[in-house]
């Protein structure tokens, strides 16, 4: 009998998971190790965000479906890897800090034949003084829907702010709080979102609206822009975010580096050098990202972190980490089976695997702060690699070390993102954007780098309804309800 | 003589800042297919079709 692990819960995670056990059947295990109880939709986090949803809508506990699906379920972090196994044994394993189940504080050691990082983001708050409160968590000064939790405080303080705006001007900031920040997709949501809810509240004439980012154009999205086919044109996505933001008279400052914050207040520096100020009553910020802080040992016990993962924290993977200038990128560099080099039997899903290099054109300021996006790994393609990591095990364990690896690269991959205003299912508006494939591949697509058939963006009641039914379909799937396969990622 | 105005509400953002005047607004008949719920019917098919050719091409 073999033993996947997989450590995290989340999109990936839960993917992998899942299936790896539906596949395996009886014969194998499955643990699965994530801190948290609850499995949560993030995306439909931007409505508990503006209230139009509850928290119980976008979370369920996790316990109830590993029981029923037969796997192994421990909540608790994992802390480190020892892929050589320790003096006395060669089996691999891992060691795991409960943080429910009654064992909250305990340690433990767990076997493995093979493993799975899905572990996601650290949402790198202190990476931004006043961005974080110097513990790892949110600071007091900003809001942040990346949680379930954190949406629904940012609710509660977007409710204070729609309350003074009955009387008097308030100002909101929404955007990313440092300059290499991934993840624009979700702020761009979310300010789309509380104006349409401000509209709705009558209190829209007493708020002026800014977005703050690190992308160099207004729809980089971490992803360098799209184009897409509009009107008989092909346009690029910068003309469709400006659009966008003129037509409800949101102001942007771009190529941002948000490098302090304070109670109201908050100093940036332009991709120019210059330096500046915003203020504001409301502010939410997405953090930077980086790997979780796990750490690797070999079979003395000497810290091999830095041979696993890369600086940023996430797992290396099949990809050319090799330093190359920009106009030296290839859609090749990016990871295929989500293996490292090191330790075939380690793998890495969604968020947590390191990317080759950025997506985006990288820039700096004239003193040499980097501002720019780093690579999205959104739920589309975390949930595919999930599933091509459990495929590629499941082979593995069934046909030994020859056994057929799946295959599933961002430079071949598509990925939906519908950013949706409201909730009402005739008065809601969505901006419904489809890139194919994430990376740009411009060997194979010379120009834009990407399908224009396939890479598309509109607005309106379609996109909406789109939304809403990808909610219920993916909380749906995750709750492993019947037919819950046939969903894709 | 007083000149008489023609407003149009759709295009007075042009004017609020240079950034705003820089790109294009869409006007009457734009926003109001965004919510024609035929057009938005057929564009709901459209999009889902395109999604699922997405999603397959990428698996
Ligand atoms: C507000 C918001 C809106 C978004 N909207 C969209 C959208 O509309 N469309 C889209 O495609 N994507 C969207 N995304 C992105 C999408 O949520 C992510 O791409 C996706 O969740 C990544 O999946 P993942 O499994 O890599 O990480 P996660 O889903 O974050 O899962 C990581 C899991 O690992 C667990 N974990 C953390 N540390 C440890 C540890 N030490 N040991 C074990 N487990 C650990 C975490 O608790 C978590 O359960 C949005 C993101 C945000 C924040």
């Amino acid at each position: 009998m073999a033993r996947l692990v997989v450590m995290g819960g989340g999109v990936a995670g839960h993917t992998t998971a899942t299936f790896a056990k539906k596949w395996l059947g009886n014969d194998h295990e499955v643990v699965v190790v994530t801190p948290n109880s609850n499995w949560n939709w993030i995306p439909s986090n931007i409505w508990v965000g503006v209230g139009e949803m509850k928290k119980e809508e976008v979370v369920f506990p996790l316990a109830p479906v590993y029981a029923k699906a037969g796997i192994d379920y421990r909540q608790a972090k994992a802390v480190s890897i020892h892929p050589e196994g320790k003096e006395g044994s060669d089996k691999p394993f891992i060691t795991i800090e409960y943080t429910g189940q009654g064992k909250e504080g305990q340690t433990e050691e767990i076997e493995y034949d093979y493993l799975v990082n899905a572990t996601g983001p650290k949402l790198n708050f202190d990476a931004t003084p006043g961005l974080g409160d110097g513990n790892g968590q949110i600071g007091p000064n900003t809001v942040s829907v990346c949680t379930a939790d954190h949406a629904v405080h940012a609710y509660s303080e977007l409710m204070n702010i729609f309350e003074k705006a009955k009387t008097e001007k308030q100002k909101i900031l929404i955007g990313t709080g440092h300059g290499m920040c991934t993840c624009q997709g979700a702020a761009f949501e979310y300010i789309f979102n509380i104006e349409h809810e401000a509209k709705k509240a009558g209190v829209r004439d007493n708020l002026e609206i800014k977005w703050i980012s690190n992308e160099s154009f207004l729809g980089d999205f971490g992803m360098g822009g799209l184009h897409m086919k509009v009107g008989g044109y092909v346009v690029s996505s910068k003309l469709f975010a400006e659009s966008l933001y003129a037509e409800r008279g949101i102001e942007w400052l771009i190529g941002a580096h948000v490098n302090k914050i304070e109670e109201g207040k908050l100093e940036y520096e332009l991709l120019d050098g210059t330096i500046g100020e915003e203020e504001f009553d409301f502010a939410m910020l997405i953090p930077p990202f980086s790997g979780v802080g796990l750490k690797a040992y070999d079979k003395t016990g000497e810290d091999i972190t830095d041979k696993i993962f890369a600086a940023n924290g996430f797992m290396k993977v099949d990809a050319d980490y090799t330093p190359k200038p920009y106009e030296e990128w290839k859609a090749d560099d990016w990871p295929r089976k989500y293996q490292n080099p090191d330790y075939s039997n380690i793998f890495a899903a969604g968020i947590a695997f390191a990317p080759p290099h950025l997506i985006s054109k990288p820039a700096k300021s004239p003193n040499g702060t980097p501002i720019n996006p780093t690579p999205p790994r959104t739920g589309m393609p975390s949930g595919i690699i999930g599933k091509a990591v459990a495929h590629s095990i499941c082979n593995l364990i069934k046909d030994g070390e020859n056994a057929h690896i799946h295959e599933a690269s961002m430079a071949e991959m598509g990925a939906a993102c519908v950013a949706s205003a409201g909730k009402g299912v005739f008065s809601g508006q969505a901006a419904a954007m489809t890139v194919y494939p994430v990376v740009p591949d411009f060997d194979k697509y010379p120009g834009t780098g990407r399908d224009t058939d396939y890479t598309f963006g509109e607005i309106g009641l379609a996109g909406h309804w789109i939304k809403h039914i990808l909610h219920f379909l993916f909380i749906y799937k995750a709750k492993l309800k019947p037919g819950w396969t046939l969903i894709p990622e | 003589m007083a000149t008489e105005k023609k407003v149009v509400a759709e295009e007075q953002n042009f004017a609020k800042n240079d950034a705003f005047n820089l790109t294009m607004i869409p006007g009457k008949f734009a926003r109001k297919l965004r919510t024609c719920i035929i057009y938005q019917f057929i564009r709901f098919l459209i999009i889902n079709i395109k999604m699922i050719i997405v999603v397959q091409k990428s698996h």
